[in-house]
């Protein structure tokens, strides 16, 4: 079993954007999306802090401490770009106007559950605004390893950790493959090089549907 | 009327109550009141409760009145950056409400609006929505979140003129134009106080009649996350 690395995760997660669309990256490898962007499709980023057409990272001549993106990084503007308030911010992610929102997970659950924001008893940092996107965005996806540290398997049946949604993601993509939740569960979309569908029943506590 | 003050101290003054619910703008260090903050801090008023993005880092932002004990509870989307607010937090010493940040940016904006509550679908399903009314509407659920109203705001914007008008610059803006909304004192810290018909009316995004106090501000505008591509 190869499977993806997490660049070539991103690159998958890539594939997910649409000509023309606004979508909002997270914090990690979601961030590394942007760097796959394929040619010929137009997006325009959203940063939750207030921004819509985010530019790359500055150069050292370029930092603007006004500038910065939702992790808190500097970065730069571009010729479509538009700032306003948070609160105009989470009306465009709660009014359903960002197509597609690609974020990280701890755990998915076969119903769409997503847990990414606290484990009971460690240090709790809050949600952000991972709470709105995934309630208010028009598509969600996941990227994350189908497995943690310990081997266990990171889509479940129910989450055990304390939601950031009930019933949101739409896909998840994973070092294994790309999995929809449909009724009954997950489905198989694809495999990465190397992994066999044995591979992916191993690694996976939730129902696997066809 | 008298907005402009000469000093954040100065525009603090007759303000300050130990116990009071203060709105801070500002989404990380960036786009802080530093002034204001600072001048509390001086001032030693305790027990506030203060709704904010975020806690600043240690020694800087709201961490500065984190040092000082003078913070009970903060509201706030996310904290991570703040290795004395994690002590004070884990000694049971200070109280954290966690608000989505869509929530926290509305219920700003509400309060500020004079609306008491809304629904939204943020949080449905989760540890935020226990205890608080559900409805459905259009066979969706929703919680009811309530609006914020502040005794302070403090905000911190780049252009400011004589009677209050503002415009804040490019991320700094964040939840600064939602803060200076819900205070029942606002007071603004700029970067630049110009006269009064220095500004172009159609650019300003705050107008005058949510702010009632104003100061130009030294800024030292630190940058959290210094992050660089090769030129």
């Amino acid at each position: 079993m190869a499977g993806w690395d997490r660049n070539q995760m991103a690159a998958r997660a890539a594939q997910e954007l649409e000509d023309g669309t606004y979508v909002n990256l997270g914090i990690g490898i979601p961030t590394l999306v942007s760097n796959y962007i394929p040619e010929g499709v137009d997006v325009t980023l959203q940063s939750e802090n207030g921004m819509l057409g985010m530019g790359p990272f500055p150069t050292d001549d370029e930092i603007d401490a006004d500038l910065i993106n939702a992790g808190k990084q500097t970065i730069t503007e571009m010729d479509r770009t538009s700032y306003f308030s948070s609160a105009d911010s989470f009306a465009m992610i709660r009014g359903g106007h960002i197509a597609l929102s690609i974020l990280g997970a701890m755990e998915v659950s076969e119903q769409g559950d997503l847990a990414n924001w606290m484990i009971p008893g460690k240090l709790v940092k809050g949600m952000g605004g991972a709470m709105d996107l995934v309630a208010g965005v028009r598509r969600v996806v996941v990227i994350m390893d189908h497995t943690n540290k310990k081997g266990e398997s990171k889509l479940l049946k129910q989450c055990s950790l304390p939601l950031t949604g009930s019933k949101v993601v739409d896909r998840v993509i994973s070092n294994l493959g790309v999995f929809d939740i449909v009724d009954g569960g997950i489905k198989v979309v694809e495999m990465a090089d190397g992994v066999s569908l044995d591979d992916v029943k191993a690694a996976t506590e939730a129902a696997l549907v066809s | 009327m008298k907005k402009v003050y000469s000093s954040a101290a100065e525009a603090l003054g007759g303000v300050l109550q130990d116990g009071m619910l203060v709105a801070a703008g500002g989404f990380g260090l960036c786009g802080i009141p530093e002034n204001l903050i600072a001048a509390i801090r001086d001032a030693g008023t305790k027990n506030l409760t203060v709704a904010s993005n975020n806690a600043g880092v240690d020694d800087f932002g709201l961490g500065v009145l984190l040092q000082g004990r003078q913070v009970k509870k903060m509201i706030s989307s996310y904290v991570g950056e703040n290795d004395e607010f994690m002590r004070q937090y884990l000694a049971g010493d200070l109280e954290i409400e966690f608000n989505p940040q869509g929530t926290l940016a509305e219920r700003m904006r509400a309060g500020g609006a004079g609306i008491a509550g809304f629904y939204t679908k943020t949080g449905v399903g989760t540890l935020i929505a226990d205890g608080k009314e559900h409805k459905d509407f259009n066979g969706e659920t929703y919680i009811l979140e309530e609006g914020i109203f502040a005794d302070l705001s403090i905000v911190k914007a780049w252009k400011g003129d004589e009677a209050g008008n503002l415009i804040f610059r490019k991320t700094a803006r964040n939840f600064n134009p939602v803060a200076a909304t819900c205070g029942k004192v606002c007071i603004a810290e700029v970067e630049e106080l110009l006269p009064v018909g220095a500004l172009e009316p159609d650019s300003i995004h705050t107008p005058g009649i949510f702010v009632n106090r104003i100061i130009k501000g030294e800024h030292e505008k630190r940058i959290e996350q210094r992050t660089t591509r090769a030129a």
